[in-house]
């Protein structure tokens, strides 16, 4: 048990429980949209202290830079030009994507890899690219189209919300750096108080339908969006994101569990319909049409 | 070419399937069993160890595609050879209905054709299952297919490839047994030929076919 704070707690493709003895402090990063201006100093922060360069793309004609979240940019500021309703005009939402650490992590029920995705007890979701074997389940898996596939290795990344800046006691990179303040890191119980906080003072200016987006269906998260506006569609998030019924019924252990019964079964009745009716045997030196 | 070696005449035996045959036959069941291992390492942590066999779990996942193609592109070559032997008669429904007293040795089997309808059931789930399997895993190749579907396709694809590749299995468990339960059956896969005795007593009508005799 090295690091508290990133003491395992769920493993993919695992039969055996970690330990879980000992209780940890839920971390959270609270991204406010009501402060964040678009800067992108995140991202940098994000590929400065992770060593991750993306190729050079080309400007599309919005702001978005890269386009995309990729193996190499974990971290990508999207920029929603939205009507808002009930003729409160034109507003810029901004989105700070990437991995939002979910309590129950599709990705990781996806993986078919033992230790590929990690889950720390502190919530932080990790991807141990040495174990991944590049099958891109945890891609099926989430409800948030989170994890990229890099061609170059054959391996997914995405966020590790700095698991190992936090080990040592230090807030991610991007929070380090944000500017506004917009981003803030803690316990998940204060990062839910200063969001409380900052709704009343929203609503209190005008924002009724501020909110906190932390989706119960995938348990919560632990990255946290102060929404000014409430709706998460507005802001291109799901409104209930869950694990897929379909992966769950895929990765479930009952499926799987019949699965390797009902073959075991196979042999096992192979074996007993021998013992007992024996094999078909044709005698060979019977002499032809006997009758 | 090399003149055939001269035996001294013995027991009678009939030709059931070519060089050929056979050898596709072999070739699809070696690709079965490894996309089967390997299959099987993905499908339950309990048999991820199966991926040493392979090099590693990461060269297995790379392995199991193109194991999978090598497989399709095999069982469709040996099946378009065997389909006309396989179609359903009528005497097929006999026995079907003659079934379960056919695995407790209580009723004769009744069987005009080269397959009695166990076999051809088989033929026919594994023309439908492969083609699936097939189909289903294309969607979900890393790297070079599954980008361009949907993540809503892929995932639909997951569940069917793993309930296809488990009725597989369920499938060739019975067709493996079968064939050993039978005896004199697995001649016909490693030699070619079965005895007169196996073949008047297991397809009569084939028999008599072959060897231009009187079915017994």
């Amino acid at each position: 048990m090295a690091f508290q704070s990133l003491d395992v707690i769920n493993r993919s493709a695992s039969t055996s429980t970690p330990p879980q003895a000992r209780g940890a402090l839920e971390v959270a990063k609270l991204i406010d949209i009501s402060k964040c201006i678009g800067c992108k100093a995140c991202q940098s922060a994000c590929m400065e202290w992770n060593d991750l360069r993306d190729e050079v793309g080309i400007n599309p004609g919005h702001y978005d830079n890269p386009a995309d979240l990729t193996a190499q940019s974990w971290t990508v500021m999207r920029f929603y030009e939205e009507e808002l309703p009930a003729d409160k005009g034109l507003a810029w939402l901004i989105v700070k994507d990437g991995c939002l650490h979910c309590a129950e992590p599709g990705c990781l029920k996806a993986c078919p890899a033992p230790g590929a995705i990690v889950q720390y007890a502190n919530g932080i979701v990790d991807f141990q690219q040495d174990q991944c074997i590049g099958c891109g389940y945890c891609q099926t898996g989430c409800p948030f189209n989170i994890p990229r596939y890099s061609m170059k290795d054959q391996k997914a990344y995405k966020c590790t919300l700095c698991s190992d800046r936090v080990s040592v006691g230090l807030e991610p990179a991007c929070v380090k750096t944000c500017p506004t303040g917009a981003l803030a890191f803690g316990t998940k119980t204060d990062m839910k108080d200063l969001a409380g906080e900052r709704l009343v003072e929203l609503k209190s200016r005008g924002f009724e339908k501020a909110a906190l987006y932390d989706p119960s269906g995938v348990g919560g998260t632990h990255v946290l969006f102060v929404l000014p506006h409430g709706d998460p569609e507005l802001y291109r998030l799901p409104k209930d994101p869950r694990v897929s019924p379909l992966v769950a019924l895929w990765r479930s252990g009952v499926a799987k569990t019949l699965g390797v019964l009902t073959m075991v079964s196979v042999v096992v009745a192979g074996i007993f319909h021998y013992m007992k009716v024996g094999p078909i045997e044709v005698d060979e030196d019977h002499k032809e049409n006997p009758s | 070419m090399m003149p055939a070696m001269r035996m001294p005449p013995g027991r009678e035996v009939v030709p059931r399937y070519s060089t050929g045959e056979r050898l596709t036959h072999w070739a699809v069941a070696v690709a079965y069993v490894a996309l089967f291992l390997s299959g099987l390492a993905m499908f339950h942590p309990f048999f991820y160890w199966t991926s040493a066999f392979f090099g590693g779990a990461a060269f297995m996942r790379v392995l199991h595609p193109f194991l999978g193609v090598a497989l399709f592109v095999l069982f469709y070559a040996y099946a378009l050879r065997l389909w006309r032997d396989n179609i359903m008669t009528d005497s097929d429904k006999k026995w079907m209905s003659n079934m379960v007293a056919y695995m407790n040795k209580a009723a004769e089997p009744y069987v005009d054709g080269k397959y009695n309808a166990g076999q051809k059931l088989m033929y026919w789930s594994m023309v439908v299952v492969i083609a699936g399997l097939f189909l289903t895993g294309i969607v979900l190749w890393r790297p070079y297919f599954a980008p361009s579907f949907a993540l809503v396709t892929r995932r639909v694809a997951a569940v069917l490839h793993a309930g296809l590749a488990f009725v597989m299995f369920v499938g060739i468990g019975i067709h493996v047994y079968a064939a050993y339960w039978t005896k004199g059956s697995m001649r016909a896969m490693t030699r070619g030929t079965v005895s007169g005795a196996w073949a008047r007593f297991h397809h009569p009508g084939w028999y008599a076919r072959m060897t231009g005799k009187e079915r017994p």
